[in-house]
């Protein structure tokens, strides 16, 4: 039995994605900038992907501009509105703590242009909460930039009332919603936001396709110049079959919506129930009520990360530490630390993610061999175990 | 995730050899800890002047468990002097590489078994120079 439990990384494409998706891959493979006939065919079909995940998101379609991904999109944004509205005085940006490496090394490059960047702390919760804002911000912040959802901890962030405070002090606000779909819904308007980011792959759309919201009335300098592609904000042959494939993945998770929820949370709660049962010594990183019901991040006493996801790894379950862009990097994980988890227990995390495909029989096979996975590594650890 | 494990990598960290504890060791030393992510604990019988058994104790990573496991394999029955000699380079060659990020990880287990060794050689007044502070300096001059 082979069990995925890393959804937050990314997901599997969904067949009827896919099927969308094909024709763009194959006969209609036209370049939407071009003026034949085929070529138009191709550009109705992108303006049309266009206007269904504006209706999906609450925004205008001439808002949107498809990138390679959330991470060119949270480049563009951060980097790109930061650059752009520069003045002698304005030169703030502040970031949560909880950011995504994408948004904090794009504010990171900005301190090294001279941009004075702020971090907004995260309570232990993982929440940021919105007083914490109120102290970091002033009339010289350009953006403000929080993350919808947690990609470790999957933490909710109350992005409608933080955008209220960046607009109250004359600053933009950004949210990176890469993992919010569909578990929040994503009216760009009704929350407030100037500008949104999203990614295909996070919710069974194609890898290599996201997407940025942005305001129009806001000033916003591109990161890749060329053909002129998305008005000029996003230089670059239009991926077609990507765009047709996140429209359609969108548009498919938010029908689905109401009985996925309901879904995940049963076993999200089921899954740590058993966890609980089965396995002593184990904390639940993160708020239990304000998260979204796929993830469970949880830290496993006296034994390390990487050997659990090892051992799961070898009986066909696959999970991560911390977030899988760190498994390279081997640090310890920024967000486990801004939520002030013990320095010990620092490297004793997994991060389980559910979607779509799993099934409670999964759930079981998992817990059974967690257990053991869990009760190995502790057998020989040196931590004196009480 | 760019951690490519050789298959004999993988198999000492699903069933490590020497695992767990000798009581009265000879020599016994903890190397690393848990704010690090990598903890090493090392245990020795010493019988003329032989290595007659050596256990370890690992909160750490597969390749952790796994460095600590040959080490361990290939030191026993070695004299303390041959054993003394095995460094991290035949850890790794002996695993049949480590990802660049994991070769810390045969550094860690061969200072670990030396402090192991370096404390059975004080109880036992057999003092010369200190072998860690060796070892290390060789590691940095390797780089």
């Amino acid at each position: 039995m082979q069990v995925y439990l890393d959804n937050a990384a990314t997901t599997r494409l969904e067949p009827k994605v896919l099927a969308k998706m094909k024709p763009y891959l194959t006969a209609k493979y036209a370049n939407a900038s071009s003026i034949h006939l085929p070529g138009q065919e191709a550009f109705l079909a992108l303006s049309e992907a266009r206007q269904r995940v504006a209706r999906l998101i609450g925004g205008e379609a001439e808002n949107i501009v498809f990138t390679s991904g959330a991470t060119e999109a949270n480049n563009l944004v951060i980097k790109g509105v930061a650059r752009a509205n520069r003045s002698a005085d304005r030169n703030k940006i502040i970031i949560s703590a909880l950011e995504h490496p994408c948004v904090r090394e794009s504010a990171l490059e900005l301190e090294r242009e001279g941009f004075k960047v702020e971090f907004i702390p995260a309570d232990s919760e993982g929440i940021i909460r919105p007083a914490a804002l109120e102290k970091l911000i002033d009339k010289n912040t350009i953006l403000v930039s929080v993350m919808a959802v947690n990609n470790e901890i999957g933490t909710i962030q109350d992005i409608a009332a933080l955008a209220k405070i960046a607009h109250h002090h004359g600053a933009y606000f950004h949210s990176d919603a890469v993992q919010a779909v569909p578990y929040l819904k994503l009216d760009v308007k009704k929350l407030g936001l100037d500008f949104m980011t999203l990614s295909a792959h996070k919710f069974y759309g194609p890898k290599g396709v996201g997407l940025a919201y942005i305001n129009r009335k806001i000033k916003l300098r591109p990161l890749i110049v060329g053909g002129g592609q998305e008005d000029g904000y996003r230089a670059g042959t239009y991926n077609l079959p990507g765009i047709i494939g996140l429209a359609a993945a969108l548009e498919l998770v938010y029908q689905d919506r109401g009985a996925y929820l309901k879904k995940a949370s049963a076993l999200r709660d089921y899954f740590w129930k058993k966890i609980k049962q089965e396995i002593p010594e184990v904390r639940l990183n993160g708020s239990k009520t304000k998260r979204v019901p796929a993830n469970l991040n949880i830290m496993f006493g006296y034994i390390e990360g990487e050997a659990i996801l090892m051992d799961l790894s070898s009986k066909g379950i696959y999970v991560s530490t911390g977030s899988a862009c760190s498994a390279t990097n081997l640090k310890a994980s920024n967000v486990l630390m801004a939520i002030g988890l013990d320095k010990n227990f620092l490297n004793s995390n997994i991060r389980f993610s559910l979607g779509r495909y799993n099934t409670k029989e999964e759930i079981d096979y998992a817990v059974k061999h967690l257990k053991d996975t869990v009760k190995r590594l502790r057998s020989f650890s040196p931590i004196d175990i009480k | 995730m760019a951690l490519n494990y050789t298959k004999k990598t993988i198999n000492h960290f699903l069933k490590p050899q020497n695992i767990g504890r000798l009581n009265d060791p000879d020599g016994y030393a903890q190397i690393g800890n848990m704010v690090c992510g990598d903890q090493l604990d090392f245990f020795l019988k010493v019988e003329k002047g032989k290595i007659k058994d050596v256990k370890f104790l690992s909160f750490g990573c597969a390749s952790n468990i796994a460095t600590a496991s040959i080490l361990t394999e290939k030191v026993k029955g070695l004299t303390v002097a041959q054993a003394k000699k095995y460094n991290w380079q035949k850890v790794v060659k002996e695993l049949g590489g480590l990802p660049d990020q994991k070769v810390h990880c045969s550094v860690m287990a061969v200072q670990g078994l030396q402090k192991a060794i370096d404390d059975y050689e004080k109880k036992n007044k057999i003092i010369k120079k200190p072998v860690v502070a060796a070892r290390k300096q060789a590691a940095v001059k390797k780089k």
